[in-house]
């Protein structure tokens, strides 16, 4: 099967100081995939290279190809709010907009000049319910989204991507500012996404990467040290920077 | 001689309370001596009638506030959309570059010009050549260009006040650039904007200088923004230099004041309203 994401010889810069050399991936279908590495080892870069986020950055740039299923998202004739479009983000900080639960989710759909109360009604609660909130705030839906609690409003961020049809969510250290038990429910929660979307989590935590993702890559310096299924890269690690790093050796 | 770090403590402590009891005495005084004075002479009366003209000031000031009224309602009219629009410019498209930093120096410099130089240039352009006479047009539109630098520059700190992960959230939702500005970074800067709108209209209800040389000075009603006219602070001015009529300027004070406050406190509360509306407070 072809992958969803293919990557390849991806070189990034800010300004003169490389932080991505020449990464080459690729990323399946259906299926959740972790990148992990020390602070400041690229990952996130990498992860907004995805969905072009890294566009908005003064004095970024880029090189090597992303292609989504086989076109390059970064040639000229690529329209970056489709590709925005079909893949979905979701930010270490939840951030929820300054309206209510209801406008927060329906926001997406009425970007692309969906309007329709009735319609918009069932797309938000489709898409709370998918992001298993829809049961905790659905007597609240005009309340402000920023008066839920840290997990809730990182669940209603993914209700928020999900409302306009991706096919690919991003999620760049979801859980790091919330406590175990919405961290719990986050990781529940993507297991049941995957059936249906493609799932990239980048997180600095390596049992995190081991319970939630069949494919693990680890990041170290800006380059992709080693890239395989989730059980070999920890239990066989090819590399012995990827050893020392699982087994607690630094980072 | 040395103080012990105690010592320092109280006199700074000393200092800055007296300081702050200075500044609002000062105002108390101020206000207060206006009242004292003008309290006495509004009544419906004086509100509801036009001055009579002459050496007397005798009359009301009726005229006068509707041309207040006229005038705050073009400036805002004319200002805001210009201000509104440099400011998301500046914030959001211009990259820094010589061009953006000579139009940022440009709007510092003008922040600090004084208003009689603005009233020269809105004589000068407004009154003869456009031929606009003396209007409230021709006040207005020299306000607009006084009040602009400042609505510009407060607007600009709204915006870029907006945390960028507002942004990204709309960016990445497949909103396209001029929808994440309009539907999310406006919204949400929409408090800053309106203080930068309520500085203005604090801005042109107190001028003089300007109006004085591009508004003329009838008492008469104006009947369109074609016609001249005085605002409070403009008959207040004549009422004190070329009358004996100083409780009537005390009291066209007062109303002044009124005015001031009201507006002030009706876009607190607005603004707060927004605040409270978006967080769920």
């Amino acid at each position: 099967m072809d992958p969803k994401i293919r990557t390849a010889n991806i070189d990034f810069f800010y300004g003169s100081r490389q932080v991505l050399r020449k990464v080459t991936l690729d990323i399946k279908e259906y299926s959740i995939t972790a990148l992990m590495g020390p602070s400041g080892c690229g990952k996130s870069t990498f992860l907004r290279a995805l969905n072009r986020m890294n566009d908005i950055i003064p004095k970024a740039r880029l090189s090597g190809q992303v292609l989504l299923d086989g076109s390059d998202i970064y040639s000229a004739e690529t329209d970056v709010v489709e590709v925005r479009k079909r893949v979905g983000m979701v930010f270490q900080q939840p951030n929820p907009l300054p309206k209510s639960i209801f406008e927060n989710v329906a926001f997406g759909p009425r970007m692309l000049g969906i309007n329709h109360r009735s319609k918009l009604e069932k797309t938000v609660e489709r898409s709370l319910k998918a992001a298993a909130l829809w049961d905790e705030v659905k007597d609240c839906i005009d309340q402000s989204g920023l008066a839920l609690s840290g997990g809730q409003q990182q669940r209603l961020c993914i209700a928020r991507a999900l409302a306009v049809d991706p096919e690919v969510i991003l999620m760049d250290e979801p859980c790091s500012a919330l406590d175990p038990v919405a961290t719990l429910k986050i990781e529940e929660l993507m297991y049941d996404l995957k059936k249906e979307y493609t799932i990239v989590i980048v997180t600095h935590n390596m049992q995190q990467a081991a319970r939630v993702s069949e494919w693990t890559g680890f990041f170290l310096s800006g380059e992709l040290v080693e890239y395989g299924k989730t059980s070999e890269l920890f239990k066989r690690p090819r590399d012995k920077r990827t050893e020392d790093y699982i087994t607690g050796r630094f980072g | 001689m040395k103080l012990s770090p105690k010592a320092t403590q109280r006199l700074a402590w000393g200092i800055i309370w007296a300081a702050g009891i200075v500044a609002m005495l000062s105002l108390l005084v101020i206000v207060g001596y206006i009242l004292m004075r003008g309290l006495g002479e509004v009544d419906p009366e004086f509100l509801l009638t036009p001055p009579r003209g002459g050496l007397s000031g005798e009359g009301g000031i009726s005229t006068a506030i509707v041309s207040t009224a006229y005038i705050i309602v073009l400036t805002i009219a004319i200002a805001t959309p210009l201000g509104l629009g440099a400011a998301i410019y500046l914030a959001e498209y211009a990259a820094d570059s010589w061009l953006t930093s000579i139009i940022r120096y440009g709007i510092e410099t003008l922040a600090g010009v004084p208003s009689i130089i603005f009233g020269l240039f809105g004589f000068a352009l407004f009154v003869t050549v456009l031929h606009f006479n003396f209007s409230i047009l021709s006040g207005a539109l020299t306000l607009a260009c006084l009040v602009l630098p400042v609505f510009i520059r407060t607007s600009e700190e709204a915006l870029k006040a907006v945390p960028r992960s507002y942004r990204e959230a709309g960016l990445a939702l497949g909103a396209t650039r001029w929808q994440t500005i309009a539907q999310v970074v406006i919204p949400a800067a929409l408090p800053g904007i309106i203080t930068a709108t309520i500085l203005c209209i604090g801005r042109a209800v107190g001028e003089t200088a300007c109006l004085y040389v591009t508004m003329g000075s009838s008492a008469a009603m104006p009947t369109s923004f074609l016609s001249s006219g005085r605002t409070l602070s403009l008959h207040l001015f004549y009422l004190a230099m070329e009358t004996r009529a100083l409780d009537k300027a005390m009291a066209t004070a007062v109303v002044l004041i009124a005015i001031i406050l009201a507006i002030n406190w009706a876009t607190n509360w607005l603004s707060q309203r927004f605040r409270a509306r978006m967080t769920g407070g």
